[in-house]
């Protein structure tokens, strides 16, 4: 089966600097793909270079078995779109919602865009009346679940999430992975997604990927890693670490 | 043993061109030498209380409280000379983000120094030297050189160590830290805390501790608050945590997810009407 995500041997450079080294993984479709890491591993970097935001100096990305080039095209974001992570700088200050939703619409030329920006509310869990709305009058959950609708608006296969809860409160967190589950279960969708929490990655994903300093760390299933089935010390110590504070002594 | 802190009925509220927003609504607590957790989510008054008793309040809020006394000092009564005085000196805060706490015109020594030299009178030399000293407190490897550097040459964990070490270097008896190691990676975020735990038992300060992490303030304090819309809706020690009764408690624990725990969907808070109340 053609994987709908392939990643092979892939390197960003900033400068001199090496975001991200000689990086492979592959994603098949409908799976749910976890990369982790601390600050400045390149997880967030190799979801930025998929997306095309990052400049890649080696190594290929291939979206259902179609290499990309150094341009995307329209195209590829009918198929990939991204979820960041800061809900209050994603969204445009003076646009209403109806008018960031409209402009994907715009771009792809859809002419259904009333009925679609309707659905695309209501899917998320706002009704119309959040649609006339400027993004300072939602709270943070509210305004991920416009990012969301906004990703999915032109029906993507893909979607890369960058540490899509990681500003909301743990009850607000809930209810929007709670809400991700339930549209990838109902589009048959395929999710790339970075975390720096353990416990959000292995509740959302198959597999995941840790990283550091921009290498892989070690790829493993979430069963695996909630068994403590790990090989690296690095994993080990993240698991310890996500437990919690221990006093010494 | 007296109190270090006691909070009585204690409201911070904030008029507004649509009404008057009360943050906090009648909060009630004391404080000894020992380790007390806020918890509650954004909007639940947490950082408003710490800032009340800091004195740091902004100033179109309005504090009204029965009693809000630091070590027999009326902190409601004192005047703005009086706070500065106390603040710093005898009281001092731990804020979130090292990046926007630090001043970043300012090497990190130059600030722990000016810190130490407006509330006590020590010289050049001698002050240099207790900043170095306070800086190797906070487990930096090579304080002679952290010293020199500003702000943004350093790492978020380095960052919130340096602000300890300023923060502590006056020798306060309460220490109150606002989400201290939320900006943090997970691995720095236990060794930030392990130096805090070290720091405040030795000194035998009184700590207040804020956060939004019910799990990790139940892990490193002695008693938890959990406030819910201004108010306090459940205390209890920490190592009691998994006998909560309140539902706000019990929902905020359970939604997190866990590694190894198999639930799908997430469990999520029904927010009661009546909690508020």
């Amino acid at each position: 089966m053609t994987p709908a995500l392939a990643v092979n041997g892939l390197s960003v450079v900033f400068d001199e600097f090496v975001a991200l080294d000689d990086v492979s993984l592959s994603v098949a479709p409908g799976e749910s793909y976890g990369l982790v890491g601390e600050s400045g591993s390149g997880k967030s970097t190799l979801l930025r270079a998929v997306a095309g935001l990052a400049p890649v100096a080696e190594g290929t990305i291939e979206v259902d078995g179609a290499p990309l080039g150094k341009r995307r095209d329209k195209a590829f974001y009918r198929k990939v779109q991204m979820v960041f992570q800061d809900p209050y700088g994603s969204l445009h200050p003076r646009q209403t919602v109806d008018r960031l939703l409209l402009e994907p619409l715009a771009i792809h030329g859809f002419a259904d865009t009333e009925s679609r920006i309707v659905r695309a509310l209501d899917e998320v869990g706002l009704g119309s009346g959040f649609r006339f709305r400027y993004s300072h009058q939602l709270s943070g959950g509210q305004r991920q679940r416009v990012a969301i609708a906004r990703a999915l608006i032109l029906e993507p296969s893909i979607l890369l999430l960058d540490e899509p809860t990681s500003a909301l409160d743990a009850s607000v967190q809930a209810e929007v992975l709670n809400l991700l589950e339930q549209l990838r279960a109902d589009r048959r969708l395929t999710f790339v997604m970075v975390s720096h929490d353990l416990a959000v990655v292995t509740h959302m994903c198959d597999r995941l990927m840790v990283m550091q300093n921009g290498r892989a760390v070690e790829q493993l299933t979430s069963t695996d890693l909630a068994a403590r089935n790990v090989t690296q010390d690095y994993t080990r110590g993240l698991l310890a670490a996500s437990e919690g504070f221990r006093r010494a002594g | 043993m007296s109190a270090l802190l006691t909070v009585e009925d204690l409201r911070v509220s904030f008029p507004t061109r649509t009404g008057l927003i009360e943050a906090v609504r009648g909060v009630s607590f004391t404080l000894g030498r020992e380790r007390l957790g806020i918890v509650g989510e954004s909007g639940s008054g947490k950082s408003q209380t710490g800032r009340a008793i800091m004195g740091l309040t902004a100033e179109h809020g309005v504090i009204d409280a029965k009693r809000l006394e630091f070590n027999g000092i009326d902190l409601l009564k004192a005047s703005a000379s009086e706070r500065r005085a106390l603040r710093g000196k005898r009281i001092a805060m731990i804020l979130q983000d090292p990046k926007y706490s630090l001043n970043p015109v300012m090497t990190i020594g130059r600030q722990i120094v000016e810190t130490l030299r407006a509330h006590e009178p020590v010289g050049k030399a001698e002050a240099k030297k207790r900043a170095l000293d306070m800086l190797a407190a906070v487990q930096i490897r090579d304080p002679e050189r952290v010293f020199d550097l500003y702000p943004h040459e350093v790492s978020g964990g380095m960052g919130q160590r340096a602000m300890i070490a300023m923060m502590l270097v006056a020798g306060p008896e309460l220490l109150i830290a606002d989400e201290p190691t939320s900006a943090l990676d997970v691995t720095v975020q236990l060794d930030v805390l392990g130096i805090l735990n070290r720091l405040v038992a030795e000194r035998g300060m009184g700590l207040i501790f804020i956060s939004h992490d019910l799990r990790l303030v139940s892990s490193f304090c002695d008693r938890v608050i959990v406030m819910y819309a201004g108010r306090i809706v459940e205390e209890l020690p920490a190592d009691k945590l998994s006998e909560a009764q309140h539902p706000y408690t019990r929902g905020l624990l359970n939604c997190m997810p866990q590694i190894g725990a198999d639930r799908h969907p997430l469990p999520v808070l029904d927010r009661k009407p009546e909690w508020r109340t």
